[in-house]
């Protein structure tokens, strides 16, 4: 039995998620390890030996969403799409806002091996590449997958964004009110973000003909023109309006 | 060969103009690279002569040197007229009224070491010193000439202003406070060059050493501190001010020479907010030198000699060295700020009668902790003043701890505190 | 193998100390006391991950200056 193209399409979606949860737990921690947070039950080399064990295991799902992504032959992925943003002919948008976050994702675990030789200072501008990250890396999910529109993906992602919420929000609250500036400013950007995608979502991938306005070649979209919430695609089905449109051949 | 040296000619005011300054030292050598009387290169003239640092730190000399010699780079070299101990005069004096003496030993060092740039650094504070060695400065053909580029650096007040790494770090990134070592600014300072950095009156020293030759110089003094010393007397004394001793005299002697105690002398400061006190019983009969001093737990430093009189109160005055030294600190190192604040606090409860009984024990544990443990020898420096004052006035902490404020704690202070606080750096 | 922290960057995370207490120990504000022993061989590795950890790579290893 080969593994076709529909096994490629579930692997990339599903590493793609975990990878998302794992990057999420990765900042969680990042952000609370600031707070020091820990104790003598979790001694914080051993919080510290997550966020790095988190972050290692997110590029490696990384890794596996990107090649089964760029393998599948269903939407025309390069391997060039992967590292430069911006310049696919699938979804470009949305795709490249992966890209993005694979380049920072990347930039951030590279410096981080690296550190002792880079010294503090260097290592420390480049980790904060790690907070763009994260949210690009979301908006990419929810932007280009086309599981969107699935109640697991909306949960997992939703709590992924509450954890950030709430890991933000202890952070801001310890100290307070030193830095009163900073902090609200972080946990403004957080709430606006989590509120952004609040309003974004309806209209966009949750709304009408989001295939077809987030930049999948024509060729690929079904010709029918109303879209509804549909159960996930199986064997490399494209699901639009309604009706299923084999791989390459209309039904 | 006999005192004054340093302040020779000084005996009118305002600065010695060039002039003034060869009719009293004769001119310096045009080569100074071998002193005309044994051969020798400057560095190795030095090391005979046994020169020490008068910035407090006491090193030797000619190994310094010798050190930004051995370094990669071409070196920089920086005379240290910062005189952020409130309690020492010294350096501003004689940067002030004999500047050309002083410009002589930087411009031999700067040939001996082959470097291209003199640096004088002293307090912003300070425009009469700037002033006098401005204009010195544009009296000389040697200074300033095309290869040796001389100029004044005005650091801000403080007391850590005048620490080596400090004067590298302001130069360098405009940041007035001490840096960790290594490296040493000897290997990289100023713009990460070898940069040798002495005291205003060693090098002062030097422009003597490079006209008299070391044998002079070892004439006065004694065989493990040769040479004179300019020394501040302050406190309970009629005649407070700069006085230059050869090493080994007697405490009593220089006493008298600043006019006398104004009241019987209950302790003897020794080098500065950074030293050790000597109770008074001892002090005076004391060797000034360092290996006499150390015998009774105290350093010379930069030069620091304070009497403070029976009827000053020593635990208010410890209390208020110390509170300033804490806000003197950089501020950079978590030991430092903590332990300082500590302290600070404990000599207040002390003070006030409000401490526990082992408060004393608390302040020496509390100096164990700080010491050591920063960028820069402050919280050392501080550590040590403090557990002196336990030791040398058990008898007065101990009354605090029981009734508190005693009527002499209201009386005039004696060692100075500058009246304006300084921001932290960092 | 000699233990030095740089006391400007120690901003008394406290990592060092959880992963070589035989010789890190806290103060009492969380600031690294270093025993002043030698580092043995066997405590080599943890020394580098302790100087790995630490947040802001304030611990620093050295060759032993005695030897």
């Amino acid at each position: 039995m080969t593994v076709g193209p529909s096994a490629y399409w579930y692997l990339t979606r599903s590493s793609g998620v975990v990878a998302l949860v794992l990057l999420t737990v990765s900042l969680a921690i990042g952000v609370l390890d600031v707070a020091r947070v820990g104790g003598r039950r979790w001694p914080r080399f051993v919080i510290d030996g997550v966020h790095r064990t988190a972050s290692l295991l997110a590029v490696v799902f990384l890794v596996v969403h990107i090649a089964t992504a760029v393998l599948d032959t269903f939407a025309p992925i390069s391997l060039l799409d992967v590292f430069v943003p911006f310049t696919g002919t699938y979804r470009p948008v949305w795709l490249g806002l992966g890209a993005l976050a694979s380049d920072l994702l990347i930039a951030v675990a590279l410096t981080s091996i690296a550190r002792g030789r880079l010294g503090h200072r260097a290592w420390r501008a480049t980790h904060w590449l790690a907070y763009a990250c994260w949210p690009v890396a979301v908006v990419h999910g929810l932007g280009t997958g086309s599981d969107v529109t699935q109640v697991w993906l909306e949960a997992i992602t939703a709590v992924c964004v509450l954890v950030v919420l709430a890991a933000v929000g202890a952070r801001v609250a310890v100290g307070w009110p030193d830095h009163r500036r900073v902090r609200v400013t972080a946990i403004g950007l957080v709430a606006a973000f989590a509120a952004g995608l609040g309003l974004w979502l309806p209209g966009g991938p949750l709304g009408a003909h989001w295939a077809r306005r987030s930049g999948t070649p024509a060729s690929l979209l079904a010709p029918s023109t109303t879209a509804t919430r549909s159960p996930a695609p199986v064997a490399g089905l494209t699901v639009e309006a309604g009706r299923t449109v084999e791989a390459g051949r209309a039904a | 060969m006999n005192l004054p040296r340093l302040l020779a000619g000084l005996d009118r005011p305002g600065p010695l103009t060039l002039d003034a300054h060869v009719a009293v030292h004769g001119e310096m050598p045009a080569d100074v690279s071998r002193s005309w009387r044994t051969g020798r290169t400057l560095v190795e003239e030095i090391r005979e002569s046994g020169l020490k640092g008068r910035g407090g730190g006491g090193f030797p000399t000619a190994r310094k040197l010798a050190s930004v010699l051995a370094a990669r780079g071409r070196p920089v070299v920086v005379v240290n007229g910062c005189e952020g101990e409130p309690a020492s005069g010294k350096d501003r004096l004689l940067v002030e009224r004999a500047p050309h003496l002083v410009i002589d030993g930087a411009v031999a060092c700067a040939r001996e070491l082959e470097a291209d740039r003199i640096v004088f650094a002293i307090d912003s504070d300070a425009p009469a010193t700037r002033w006098a060695l401005q204009a010195a400065i544009g009296e000389r053909p040697d200074a300033g000439r095309r290869g040796l580029v001389t100029e004044i650096v005005e650091m801000p007040t403080g007391y850590l202003s005048g620490q080596e790494t400090a004067i590298a770090n302001f130069v360098n990134r405009g940041q007035a406070v001490p840096t960790v070592v290594p490296p040493m600014v000897f290997e990289r300072g100023i713009a990460r060059r070898p940069t040798f950095v002495g005291n205003a009156e060693t090098v002062g020293q030097i422009g003597l050493i490079v006209r008299h030759g070391a044998g002079w110089f070892r004439g006065l003094g004694t065989d493990g501190q040769p040479g004179s010393a300019l020394v501040t007397v302050g406190g309970g004394v009629f005649d407070p001010g700069v006085f230059e001793i050869e090493y080994g005299a007697v405490l009593g002697s220089l006493i008298d020479a600043a006019g006398g105690a104004i009241e019987p002398v209950r302790a003897v400061l020794f080098g500065g907010y950074g030293g050790a006190w000597v109770d008074g019983s001892q002090a005076l009969e004391l060797e000034i030198s360092d290996r006499s001093l150390r015998e009774v737990g105290a350093t010379l430093g930069p030069g620091v000699i304070v009497a403070l009189p029976q009827t000053a109160c020593p635990v208010a005055e410890t209390a208020r060295v110390a509170a300033w030294l804490e806000s003197q600190a950089a501020g950079q190192c978590g030991p430092c700020v903590s332990g300082l604040a500590s302290i600070v606090g404990t000599l207040g409860e002390l003070a006030d009668g409000r401490a526990a009984t082992d408060a004393g024990a608390r302040l020496v544990e509390l100096a164990g902790l700080v010491t050591g443990r920063g960028a820069c020898a402050h919280p050392d420096g501080a550590a040590r003043f403090v557990t002196s004052a336990v030791r040398v006035f058990a008898t007065e902490f101990a009354d605090h701890a029981a009734y508190g404020r005693c009527p002499a704690c209201s009386s005039t202070p004696i060692l100075p505190v500058p009246a304006r606080r300084l921001a932290r750096a960092a | 193998m000699e233990i030095r922290v740089n006391p400007i960057s120690c901003k008394a995370h406290g990592l060092c100390a959880e992963m070589l207490p035989e010789r890190i120990s806290l103060d009492e504000w969380g600031y690294p006391i270093i025993d002043g022993r030698p580092v043995p061989r066997e405590l080599e590795s943890l020394a580098r991950r302790a100087a790995a950890v630490c947040p802001t790579l304030a611990l620093v290893l050295g060759a032993d200056r005695r030897a």
